[in-house]
């Protein structure tokens, strides 16, 4: 069974605060959403779990591998654990065209991918998204749902085993939201690998939570907050 | 004046050119560890590292003579090991005008490299790329306007060293007397038109550089 155990103990000291993430669940569900306002440790748990992050102790496997054990030394770096991850604010790479950031993992070695690459899964993913028009583009001339859909683009060309999302919709205006959602609602049943988001709306939780995992305080918490009870009684807490 | 003002200029240029690549290499490499790792003494390292913007440069060239010098730790190292005296010759003044010039580098580089988003750091390393890609494909091109600026001042600086290299290298005609120097001897000596020529070659230089410095730091999509 294809899925997600974590359990991870890490503390992150600012020079204000100090903020321990206690994270531990598991979840076997194709689509699962960790909900949590912000400063519960959402982003901190998603980093941990693509290898961008190390965490101060615990257990990171998915689909039976161990990606992370402090006991075992292991610590699988994030170029290697095949998960495909889109930023909250889609992280293009400014200087590189739409085409040349959906290539950039492709090509291998110190050079960017050129202007002008032409690879067959790029080309496949440029057509799915209707990025064809604005491949030559820069993702400071493109729009809100233009730029989701590249940086959806880059993480998938890789064929990943599972997809992390980083509060997906929240870079984008209310209108946009809606529609994006139901086009990524698609795009998820077509592809077939598990998805794991972090968000604080709501919204999302209803549309991509087969599985919830409530996050408070740097804790999964067994108890959905009071504004998500009243609108998602269809969800069920897994922990 | 008896030296051709054409090996004068060769010199400067080559010194120049010298330190300028040398303060490329080290103002990356420690301008990016000064960026990305917190140890303790971070700022104090800095705060040496910076020290040759700020003291006299005579004190700096004093500093050298007592590192390189015959009977300084170093200099006396090499003289004894290889029969390199540094005291004196062409590359003791490429040391001087490195150090001099070396907190402009380090500056930019550090700024430029603090700026780089590190989310696009990161998103490389999903996508698969090793610490080195990341670096030349991602950090390098974000950062490069900066570190470009600075390397360009450095090129301007050394261009214009003048106290430490004196002092470190001395005025050997044709081997080690730069345009400032030369200036300088000119002066002392009553060489009016040779002093206002070479004056007017040092300013060209310098105006030239400056203004590719103001050019290329603004730039977009070097990449």
């Amino acid at each position: 069974m294809m899925g997600f155990e974590i359990d991870i103990h890490k503390t992150v000291r600012s020079e204000r605060r100090s903020f321990e993430l206690h994270v531990r669940f598991q979840t076997h569900a194709r689509r699962s959403v960790i909900f949590g306002p912000s400063g519960a440790g959402k982003s901190l748990t998603l980093q941990a779990i693509a290898g961008l992050l190390t965490p101060d102790n615990g257990r990171i496997v998915f689909d039976r591998e161990i990606l992370f054990d402090r006991r075992a030394g292991i610590d699988v770096p994030a170029r290697q654990r095949g998960f495909g991850y889109l930023f909250q604010d889609y992280a293009l790479f400014p200087r590189l065209n739409v085409r040349q950031n959906i290539a950039f993992g492709l090509q291998h070695g110190l050079r960017n991918p050129s202007a002008k690459v032409s690879l067959e899964a790029v080309d496949y993913w440029l057509g799915a998204f209707d990025l064809q028009e604005i491949a030559a583009q820069h993702p400071d001339e493109l729009s809100g749902g233009q730029r989701q859909r590249t940086a959806l683009a880059r993480a998938l060309v890789h064929s990943p085993r599972a997809l992390l999302l980083d509060e997906p919709f929240s870079a984008l205006d209310p209108e946009l939201r809606e529609r994006t959602r139901a086009e990524l609602d698609e795009l998820l049943q077509r592809i077939d690998i598990p998805v794991l988001m972090i968000t604080h709306d709501p919204e999302d939780l209803a549309w991509f939570g087969d599985e919830a995992l409530y996050l408070r305080d740097g804790q999964i918490s067994e108890r959905p907050p009071t504004p998500v009870r009243r609108i998602s009684t269809r969800l069920k807490v897994v922990v | 004046m008896d030296t051709p003002v054409w090996i004068t200029l060769a010199l400067t240029l080559k010194v120049a050119g010298w330190a300028t690549a040398i303060n490329l290499v080290l103002g990356v490499a420690v301008g990016w560890w000064l960026a990305h790792r917190r140890f303790i003494g971070r700022e104090f390292v800095d705060a040496v590292l910076t020290l040759p913007l700020v003291l006299p440069p005579t004190v700096m060239g004093y500093y050298l003579l007592v590192v390189i010098g015959k009977r300084g730790w170093l200099g006396h190292w090499l003289q004894e090991s290889f029969g390199i005296n540094l005291i004196f010759s062409w590359q003791g003044a490429v040391i001087a005008a490195t150090i001099v010039a070396f907190p402009l580098v380090l500056k930019s580089a550090r700024t430029a490299f603090e700026s780089v988003d590190p989310q696009l750091e990161k998103a490389a390393r999903v996508l698969g790329l090793n610490e080195w890609a990341v670096f030349f494909r991602v950090t390098i091109p974000m950062a490069w306007p900066g570190i470009l600026a600075g390397v360009l001042l450095v090129f301007a600086r050394s261009l214009g060293e003048f106290g430490a290299t004196l002092m470190v290298a001395g005025s050997i005609p044709g081997r080690t007397q730069t345009l400032s120097i030369a200036v300088y001897e000119a002066v002392q000596a009553g060489q009016d038109d040779t002093a206002n020529f070479l004056v007017a070659i040092t300013s060209i230089t310098c105006i030239v550089v400056l203004l590719a410095a103001g050019r290329l730091a603004p730039a977009r999509r070097g990449l």
